[in-house]
């Protein structure tokens, strides 16, 4: 049986698994990443591409604050332009849903304490600054530093970061079983090879309880696929990624142009994903309420016509953030995965965070909020 | 859902020789099928019908063809009444057992009991340098434009590609009237005798084809085959001027025109096939995936039925002989009794015509060394304008060696047109640049919409639809028609 052997093994080459990847090789371990398909293929891959910050639980700020400064340096870190452009976040609420004005403000006072600086804009404002936005639009809050990225180049290019620094990657390595054989793991992929490693790293998004079950961590994670569209390319104008905010999931969408003049849009009513198959599919009344919900946000955009619609399969948690640290029952295994829809963006500074615990044991993030165990009292 | 109130309908999609010939079986059986159609008129591709105030006879617009096409017409006409109907309306996406049709601005979506689809075939494109300038259609293009409007693409045109059609189109524009400065074959002459046995399954095609090559040669057109175009001359803004190729001798050589028509066979239209989740094998004969059908046109999933030229490229005969064959497949799975000697006589019809079709493919095939050799200043990919240079680089830097993934690192098969005419083209560079075969390239998955799909869309209930298609005068009943 064929045997590989260093320092981490990482199973899942999302955007989590290929930053940790670089970041574990930048701190000098010896890293064998394993995807069972292609890197950054699943919800990596297919995600809308914001890069925002504001929007996200106080708590997870300063790990969105980490992330945004890796974005910020992405091209010379990656030597590839992963076409990240900061060209602000936007996030509004209707005129019809005033009750969460109220909750901008409180989140943006909160918000600046932790290093995430705000602009309120109330709708005069907002409509000189962005005509684009439809009547409907009460209020704003805009964040300058965030904007967004295309999520098909990302994790490659994290992957071939890491490869350049020496990391291993395999690709179309699907790994069935994880044990712990004394002081190493024995980490066996469908193909039978074996790959050891004292420290074992779990990135795969919606599949990750496949292999926390074998170690009775199964979390109650349930998969999804948020719906995409594209449309014609039209000239470049919309700088920012705009975003609704609001308590009604079928109101919840957003959308961004970038430069080759495609207006992306997103959101709206999920639909189930298929772990199973690997696949996700649009459904077509999905895209229908999302047509008829980007209009109320941005009338101009009814003059488009979309050319694509597609998702991708993402593990959401109950309480919508993720698996992540270090397991309550074999020392040296960590999980990252289930990002619950919002996992692009923080995406780095999660690498950078569990390259930082694996090779120190410790981080400056806090990670209670997502502490693996934290649905079953029992384990731990 | 409003939609509710409507009852699962047998569904056909597409108003061609296959769609209308299934119509017909399905409504002598006692079924009112719900008939949607791209176009405004029925008859598909090949029979495409005029509009209203156009009065060309019948034989000026399908030439030795013009009986069948008015046979077929006057059947789906005869039915009027007997179906639902709704022309100059997209099927544009599908799940489980419901259908999302667009007409305009309406959407509206409707349930099937079983889907018969007939979605026709487009042009094989190979891209050459040039070919994106203006005064470049594909071979259907210049057809519709003769066909239904009744004008060429340019006063001087050349024709070039490969397959029946090339003949075709360039004797239908010459006859018109047009000057047709050449018609440049990439197959060299020797291929079309290699395939004789095979094109002798259907003598009369045959005839007619050679009929077609030797009108052309009759009114002083030059033919050249086993050609490699080298470039469509030209400019952005004045648009095409020459053709350059390398004849079959070696020789470059040059022809002045102000257009092209080009087209290297014919692809099925499979997206609502694969929307469906139906299952498609590679063909290595044609170079092409295909959905996967029995020999009565069921595909692998239940209740979907694939006939005519968006299953397989057999022509038009076969595609009226593959839709009735479907519709009595249908009829069978229903639990309905079906004249089983009339299936396995169509059965053999079809047979016979797939050989013929074989005996095209061999005839004219598609110059896959040709796309694997382009040159890097090639635009690949017209939509999203990448040169296939700009695709081995990225395959180069990435290594992605099937179609998708090369899809999502370089945008080629991302635009308008989704790749339905660069896709070939760009399977044979991936293929080439990788050193793996075609059929490791793997294809484009279909993503919907079908078409490009307007924003502004606002739904309709079906029964909005079905009263206006029950109760309408549809156009093609109007008089004017009556001579053909
Ligand atoms: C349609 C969509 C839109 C989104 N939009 C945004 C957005 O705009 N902004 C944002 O911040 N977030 C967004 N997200 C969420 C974000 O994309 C995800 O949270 C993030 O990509 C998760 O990364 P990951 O690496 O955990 O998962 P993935 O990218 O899914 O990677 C997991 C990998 O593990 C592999 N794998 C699974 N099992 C095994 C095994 N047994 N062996 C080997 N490999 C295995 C899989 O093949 C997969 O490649 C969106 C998600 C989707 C689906
Ligand atoms: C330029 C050209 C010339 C041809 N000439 C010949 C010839 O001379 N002889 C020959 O044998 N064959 C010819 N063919 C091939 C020809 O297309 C077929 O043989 C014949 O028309 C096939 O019939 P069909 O019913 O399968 O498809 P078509 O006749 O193509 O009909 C398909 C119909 O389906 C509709 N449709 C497709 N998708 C959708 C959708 N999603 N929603 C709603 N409607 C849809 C289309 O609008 C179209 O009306 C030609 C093809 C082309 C492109």
């Amino acid at each position: 049986m064929k045997q590989i052997a260093s320092d981490v093994v990482i199973v899942g080459g999302g955007i989590m698994g290929s930053s940790a990847a670089l970041f574990l090789r930048q701190r000098g371990l010896s890293v064998t990443l394993l995807e069972r398909d292609l890197i950054g293929q699943h919800a990596s891959g297919t995600n809308f591409g914001n890069v925002r910050r504001q929007g996200r639980p106080l708590y997870q700020l300063p790990l969105a604050n980490r992330a945004s400064a890796i974005w910020r340096r992405a091209k010379e870190l990656l030597d590839t332009d992963v076409e990240y452009i900061q060209g602000g976040h936007m996030r509004v609420c209707y005129r019809d849903r005033s009750e969460m004005v109220e909750r901008m403000e409180s989140y943006a006072r909160d918000a600046k304490e932790l290093g995430l600086e705000l602009e309120l804009l109330s709708a005069p404002a907002i409509h000189k600054r962005f005509p684009f936005l439809g009547p409907e639009v009460l209020a704003g809050s805009y964040s300058a530093l965030d904007g967004h990225a295309n999520p098909r180049l990302v994790s490659p290019a994290f992957a071939r970061a890491a490869q350049r620094l020496g990391a291993r990657i395999e690709e179309n390595t699907r790994i069935i079983l994880v044990e712990k054989v004394g002081e190493d793991f024995q980490v066996l992929s469908e193909a039978g090879t074996v790959y050891t490693a004292p420290n074992v790293l779990i990135t795969t998004g919606a599949w990750g309880n496949e292999l926390a079950s074998q170690f009775r961590e199964t979390a109650p994670l349930t998969s999804f696929g948020p719906n995409m569209s594209v449309t014609e390319p039209v000239p470049y104008c919309i700088k920012p990624s705009v975003g609704v905010f609001t308590t009604e999931e079928k109101e919840t969408v957003y959308f961004r142009q970038i430069e080759r003049g495609n207006v992306i849009i997103g959101g709206s009513t999920r639909a189930p994903g298929f772990p199973n198959t690997c696949r996700t599919h649009v459904r077509p009344q999905n895209t229908l309420s999302q047509l008829q919900q980007i209009r109320r946000l941005a009338p101009g955009l009814g003059q488009l016509r979309l050319i694509r619609v597609w998702s991708g399969t993402e593990g959401y948690l109950p309480d919508w953030q993720p698996i992540m640290g270090p397991s309550a029952v074999a020392a040296g295994l960590y999980y990252a995965f289930g990002f619950s829809g919002a996992g692009f963006q923080i995406g780095p500074g999660v690498g950078e965070t569990m390259a930082e615990l694996i090779a120190s044991g410790q981080t400056s993030i806090d990670l209670e909020p997502y502490r693996p165990s934290r649905f079953s009292p029992e384990v731990g | 859902m409003a939609a509710a109130a409507v009852e699962p309908r047998v569904v056909v999609v597409g108003a061609g020789p296959a769609g209308s010939r299934c119509v017909e079986a399905l409504v002598k059986a006692g079924i009112r099928p719900l008939v949607i159609d791209e176009s405004a008129r029925s008859g598909g591709q090949i029979y495409r019908r005029q509009p209203d105030n156009f009065t060309r006879s019948a034989e000026q617009l399908y030439g030795s063809e013009a009986a069948k096409a008015t046979r077929l017409h006057k059947s789906f006409d005869g039915l009027q009444g007997r179906f639902d109907y709704w022309p100059e309306s997209l099927i544009w996406n599908l799940a489980g057992n419901r259908i999302f049709v667009v007409r305009g601005a309406q959407q509206c979506s409707v349930e099937f009991s079983s889907l018969v689809i007939c979605s026709g075939a487009t042009d094989r494109l190979l891209p050459v340098p040039g070919w994106n300038y203006s005064g470049c259609y594909s071979l259907g293009g210049a057809q519709i434009a003769l066909k239904a409007q009744a004008c060429a693409i340019g006063a001087e045109v050349v024709f070039m590609g490969t397959g029946p059609l090339l003949y075709l189109v360039a004797a239908q524009y010459a006859k018109a009237g047009a000057r047709v400065a050449g018609v440049l074959d990439t197959s060299p002459f020797y291929r079309r005798v290699a395939a004789l046995p095979d094109l002798l399954a259907n003598p009369r095609a045959l005839y007619h084809g050679l009929g077609l090559t030797a009108s052309l040669y009759l009114k002083g057109v030059p033919v050249y085959s086993g050609v490699e175009p080298l470039a469509i001359e030209g400019d952005a803004a004045a648009g095409v001027s020459a053709v350059r190729f390398r004849d079959g001798r070696g020789r470059e050589k040059q022809l002045h025109c102000d257009a092209v028509a080009m087209g290297y066979h014919l692809r099925p239209e499979t997206q609502l096939a694969d929307l469906a989740r139906c299952q498609f094998d590679f063909d290595a004969s044609t170079r092409q995936w295909l959905p996967r059908i029995d020999r009565d046109g069921r595909s692998t999933v239940a209740d979907i039925y694939l006939a005519g030229d968006g299953a397989r490229i057999r022509g038009a005969d076969a595609a009226e002989a593959s839709g009735e064959l479907a519709a009595l497949a249908l009829l069978a799975d229903r639990g309905q009794a079906v004249d089983s000697q009339r299936v396995a006589r169509l059965q053999q019809q079809l047979g016979q015509l797939e050989r013929f079709a074989r005996g095209l493919a061999k005839a004219f095939p598609w110059p896959h060394q040709l796309a694997a050799q382009l040159a890097d200043a090639t635009v690949l990919c017209r939509c999203e304008v990448v040169t296939v240079g700009e695709m081995r680089s990225t395959i180069a830097l990435t290594g992605a060696s099937e179609a998708n993934r090369a899809k999502a690192f370089s945008r080629v098969g991302m635009g308008r047109c989704q790749g339905r005419y660069c896709a070939n083209a760009g399977a044979e560079v991936i293929a080439a640049a990788t050193d793996g075969d075609i059929c490791s390239a793997g294809r484009l998955r279909a993503q919907a919409p079908v078409k490009p799909l307007p924003l502004a869309l606002v739904e309709v209930a079906p029964e909005d639809w079905l009263e206006v298609s029950a109760e309408g005068v549809d156009p093609v009943l109007k008089p004017a028609e009556a001579g053909l």
